[in-house]
């Protein structure tokens, strides 16, 4: 054994993502507070909160495309506060972006496949065709098939309709065969039949995957999490299961009449 | 398959015409300028796997052919190397040490900030190179160069070494298709389009770019060698920011994103410039006009304006080709 007690070990290894005392400051404007998360794993968190409300800005200090001000963040027990986004994402962290962020001119097959090699070593394979690797392309074609898109498979994404997108969006995420996913407003300007698809998609998933999704739309949210967290001003201010959070006087007032 | 076969045609066509032209009572100018006309096609090429294919647009493309144009120039004038395998070797690594210093300062930056910065370390090279007289020879540059023995074949002439560059261009034109259709070249698409995303899927998006700069160099320090033979003669204009410009506008013009455009790029640039140069004064205007219809008209370059010309001669519409943004870099 490494020395360590069993117990600690394992509730190290239990959570997936911890944040302590993270804040975040923009000059003299303060985005994130204080704010303090555990996810433990197989958890599917979401993040609800107004516009404004540091949402993204706490996806983006998570991910590694931010630099906080204060606070540690650790990834499956690690300090990752100093870590690249790529290194992240090596050690099992994906996400998707609140605007779609794809590669247009790529192929949808050519899309998944740069998200499937990206830990393997044939991303340095510098003389060898692609086609040496048709087992790849043929993953990405599964992926595909999961979502019914597999017809779109060779076209650009640039040409494929903005519904198609959002999940190409996610399944990217997907391929990655992440250990913790961040979904930044998965179903964001989808028309409601479109929505309900990738909601559909985010359920079907019983891989057990750790989630957690910031999302405006409502319906969304409790369809898929069972924790929710509320974000106000930077701050935390409710946490718990959907429905003592849904219940909570506080989140209702910040909602201002809306129903939950 | 009917675009493969195509191309096959297209291909052996080519090489055979190449293969012939100097046997066919071509005169020796034509053939002079041929061989010029490859030598600036794997220097173009080079620099399109930077901007078509990472979304780099390096100005010091012409420092890295000049480090090796010098390279084989001292090596040659002042510690009596001269044979061909160590001056192309030399030639490249030299352009490749370069590259790797090059990187460290401009990859610091993205987009606007990696062009200034690489215009500023061309005029670096180009200060030392006029300079540094006692290792350049300054203003007045390195003469003595002789064309080296290639094995057993003597390439002194102008059609020996019109297929020593023929060669070159060819092998460049194959590594260079390979490596952009590889899982390596898939990343370096992944780059130029999003690297935002690249990160987010776990690329390291500096290495990759560090690494494209220095392959890219080894080809751009090979054109720089093959020049230096060519000119037998190195002086600071081949790595002046001019040339950096020439190399710009020959990958434009040929069709960013190609490797083959470059070759037509070439081929307009290199004679435009000498038939018009014993014409007017005023050669470069008219190259400027060139230029400038083929941006406005055919953004995709010549190997998308020739085509679509033919169809319009042949009475047929061709739908148009948008422009690609030469500007690379996170949103």
């Amino acid at each position: 054994m490494n020395g360590l007690p069993a117990a600690q070990a394992d509730a190290a290894g239990d959570i997936c993502l911890s944040l302590r005392a993270v804040s975040k400051r923009f000059g003299s404007l303060s985005v994130l507070d204080d704010v303090s998360l555990e996810v433990r794993a197989g958890e599917r968190c979401g993040i609800i909160g107004p516009n404004g409300a540091g949402k993204s800005t706490l996806f983006n200090i998570v991910a590694g495309d931010l630099p906080l001000t204060r606070g540690t963040v650790s990834l499956l027990g690690r300090d990752v506060t100093r870590w690249s986004a790529h290194a992240r994402a090596r050690a099992g962290l994906a996400r998707t972006f609140q605007t779609t962020t794809l590669f247009p001119r790529l192929t949808v097959v050519e899309n998944l496949v740069l998200a499937l090699q990206a830990h393997s070593g044939e991303r340095f394979a510098l003389l060898v065709p692609r086609s040496r690797y048709r087992a790849r392309d043929g993953e990405a074609r599964e992926l595909l098939e999961r979502v019914g898109l597999v017809d779109r498979a060779n076209e650009e994404v640039s040409a494929l309709g903005y519904g198609e997108q959002r999940q190409i969006e996610i399944l990217l995420a997907m391929a990655q065969k992440p250990k913790l996913l961040l979904l930044d407003e998965p179903t964001a300007g989808l028309a409601p039949a479109d929505a309900s698809l990738v909601t559909e998609m985010l359920k079907r998933d019983r891989s057990g995957l750790t989630m957690v999704l910031i999302e405006h739309d409502m319906g969304v949210v409790f369809d898929v999490v069972d924790r929710l967290v509320v974000l106000h001003h930077g701050r935390v201010v409710a946490d718990g299961l959907l429905e003592a959070v849904r219940g909570d006087a506080k989140v209702q007032e910040i909602y201002l009449g809306g129903t939950l | 398959m009917r675009l493969r076969r195509r191309w096959t045609i297209a291909v052996t066509v080519g090489l055979v015409v190449a293969l012939l032209l100097p046997r066919l009572g071509l005169p020796t100018f034509f053939v002079s300028l041929l061989t010029q006309t490859w030598i600036i096609a794997i220097a173009a090429m080079s620099l399109d796997l930077l901007i078509g294919f990472v979304g780099l647009v390096n100005f010091s493309q012409a420092a890295l052919f000049g480090v090796g144009a010098y390279t084989v120039a001292i090596a040659a004038t002042r510690f009596h190397v001269t044979g061909f395998v160590p001056g192309v070797v030399l030639g490249v690594l030299a352009a490749i040490v370069t590259a790797a210093l090059f990187g460290l300062v401009a990859l610091r930056a993205e987009g606007p900030g990696f062009i200034i910065i690489t215009i500023a370390l061309n005029e670096i090279v180009w200060g030392l190179a006029y300079q540094w007289v006692s290792v350049s020879g300054g203003d007045n540059g390195l003469t003595g160069i002789t064309r080296p023995m290639v094995g057993p074949f003597d390439v002194s002439g102008n059609a020996g070494f019109y297929y020593v560059c023929l060669i070159a261009f060819a092998v460049s034109f194959g590594l260079l298709m390979t490596i952009v259709r590889s899982p390596f070249g898939l990343v370096l698409k992944g780059v130029r389009e999003t690297p935002r995303r690249m990160r987010a899927l776990g690329y390291n998006v500096w290495f990759y770019r560090y690494a494209s700069l220095m392959i890219s160099a080894a080809f751009a320090g090979l054109a720089g060698v093959l020049f230096a033979w060519y000119n037998q003669f190195v002086g600071p204009d081949v790595l002046s920011l001019d040339r950096s410009t020439q190399f710009l506008i020959v990958t434009i013009l040929g069709g960013i994103g190609t490797l083959y455009g470059q070759l037509f790029g070439a081929l307009v640039v290199v004679f435009l410039s000498n038939e018009l140069s014993a014409v007017t004064q005023r050669w470069m205007l008219v190259l400027g006009v060139v230029y400038f219809v083929v941006v406005m008209y055919a953004p995709g370059g010549l190997v998308v304006l020739v085509p679509r010309l033919w169809e319009r001669l042949r009475g047929r519409r061709v739908a148009v080709v948008p422009a690609q943004p030469l500007l690379g870099g996170d949103e």
